[in-house]
């Protein structure tokens, strides 16, 4: 979706505030919301849905809140949307009694291997065998699809150079809805910062940004369907 | 006065136009908020408190940059693991102990005098997790995220770091699992250091590509 979190190339939000000795978390609550996000997640849905749940907060709210609210308000969705929790448990903090039977929570002592396993969204299965090589010229789609994507608008429409392969991964934009892992290779390709943002840009600056598949066309295939 | 975060402590930010102050009492309700989520999750069995403990505390102790400048240490005092971390960083970091979640899949990028590297995420907060722990909020923050696509150059002056006009500037948008860290240059002056010394040398900001390691000497 073209959202407010997708914000690459505006100029509209002043300096960048900086603090020095920043603590890890500011409050008690962003620690909670932080661990319970983690952990909650991976009862519940998939990284690409929790990032859609981010986008679809209203965005007056995404602008105008905190980092972990952006957060908070995404599990709260995420659980009532998959049944976790309903809308009056939220409001009320009262829990009904549970349906089915629960799996025990993680214990404490789990964490340290968790965290080192990771959660990896590379696969072996899917479409393993790339459609482009480093060198060859594509173009990113102007796509603007009502859900979830990871191709920013800055790069719709924009040629680029393939860097490098980085393998198959899972599709956010049919991941975060439902649709199924459909994994795809990924790209990482060069957009000279001039084709980017016109010619008043550095010549030999550049904007380095990794694409699914089907975010791209080959720019010899764009060129025969404008021509 | 309160700030951002309901502490007086932090009353230093100067003119970010979005920058985010909660009242004492939204704060408060914030906590309440949370405490009862967190009820409602242990009583459906989802999360104990014990556990969040322990995953809150492994960031706030265990991961953070002072991994990341073991990892740019190496890479200065040994050529060969240089190349590793240049062609695998991914298996180069795990050498020294380092992954796992959100650092499943790293490339590490090189500043010499010609190229200087840069990492963002446009549509979030990725960041390589295992070697830098938990982003600044800056890093998150709106006015980072949208300019230093457009305006890389501008926003390396606001940290302080004036870039020459030859040099070539390379800006990494995080936008899929990939994620990023910059090897910045070595500083003169640090030949006779310990690669403990030279990673005392690393800061964070220099591992995200919006400072140098200084001089010494």
């Amino acid at each position: 979706m073209n959202g407010i979190h997708d914000m690459g190339g505006m100029t509209c939000f002043g300096s960048i505030a900086r603090e020095e000795q920043e603590p890890i978390f500011h409050t008690p609550w962003e620690r909670r919301v932080f661990a319970m996000t983690l952990l909650a997640l991976g009862n519940m849905a998939n990284l690409d849905e929790f990032r859609h749940g981010v986008e679809r907060m209203d965005p007056v709210h995404y602008l105008s809140s905190s980092y972990y609210e952006h957060w908070l308000a995404a599990l709260e969705t995420l659980a009532v949307e998959k049944g976790i929790l309903t809308h009056e448990e939220l409001t009320t903090g009262a829990a009904q009694p549970a349906r089915g039977g629960t799996i025990p929570p993680l214990p404490p002592e789990a964490i340290p291997t968790v965290l080192q396993h990771g959660a990896s969204t590379q696969r072996q299965t899917g479409r393993t065998t790339p459609r482009f090589t480093p060198d060859d010229r594509v173009v990113a789609r102007n796509l603007n699809p009502a859900g979830h994507t990871r191709l920013p608008r800055y790069v719709r429409g924009k040629q680029g150079v393939i860097d490098r392969v980085h393998g198959t991964f899972v599709y956010p934009d049919t991941n975060a809805h439902g649709g199924g892992e459909d994994p795809q290779p990924v790209y990482c390709v060069r957009f000279e910062a001039r084709e980017l943002w016109g010619s008043a840009t550095p010549a030999r600056d550049s904007v380095y940004i990794d694409l699914w598949e089907d975010y791209l066309e080959s720019a010899e295939e764009r060129r025969r369907h404008t021509e | 006065m309160s700030t951002a975060h309901g502490q007086g402590a932090h009353d230093t930010v100067p003119d970010a136009r979005l920058e985010k102050r909660l009242t004492a009492e939204q704060t408060q309700a914030l906590e309440a908020r949370v405490k009862s989520l967190e009820s409602l999750l242990v009583t459906k069995g989802l999360v104990s408190p014990e556990t969040l403990d322990k995953l809150a505390a492994t960031y706030e102790s265990d991961l953070g940059p002072m991994n990341g400048a073991k990892v740019i240490a190496r890479a200065w005092v040994d050529p060969a693991y240089k190349q590793r971390l240049l062609t695998n960083a991914t298996a180069a970091m795990a050498e020294l102990g380092f992954s796992g979640l959100q650092g499943e899949h790293m490339v590490v990028v090189e500043n010499t005098p010609t190229i200087h590297n840069i990492v963002v995420c446009t549509l979030c907060s990725c960041y390589p997790w295992p070697v830098l722990g938990l982003p600044p909020i800056w890093y998150k923050s709106a006015p980072y995220r949208s300019r230093v696509v457009l305006d890389p150059r501008g926003v390396l002056r606001e940290f302080g770091l004036v870039l020459d006009e030859s040099v070539e500037l390379r800006v990494w948008d995080s936008s899929a699992e990939i994620r990023y860290l910059v090897l910045p240059e070595r500083p003169s002056g640090t030949e006779h250091r310990s690669e403990e010394e030279l990673a005392a040398l690393v800061t964070r900001d220099a591992m995200i590509g919006v400072a140098r390691v200084p001089i010494q000497g």
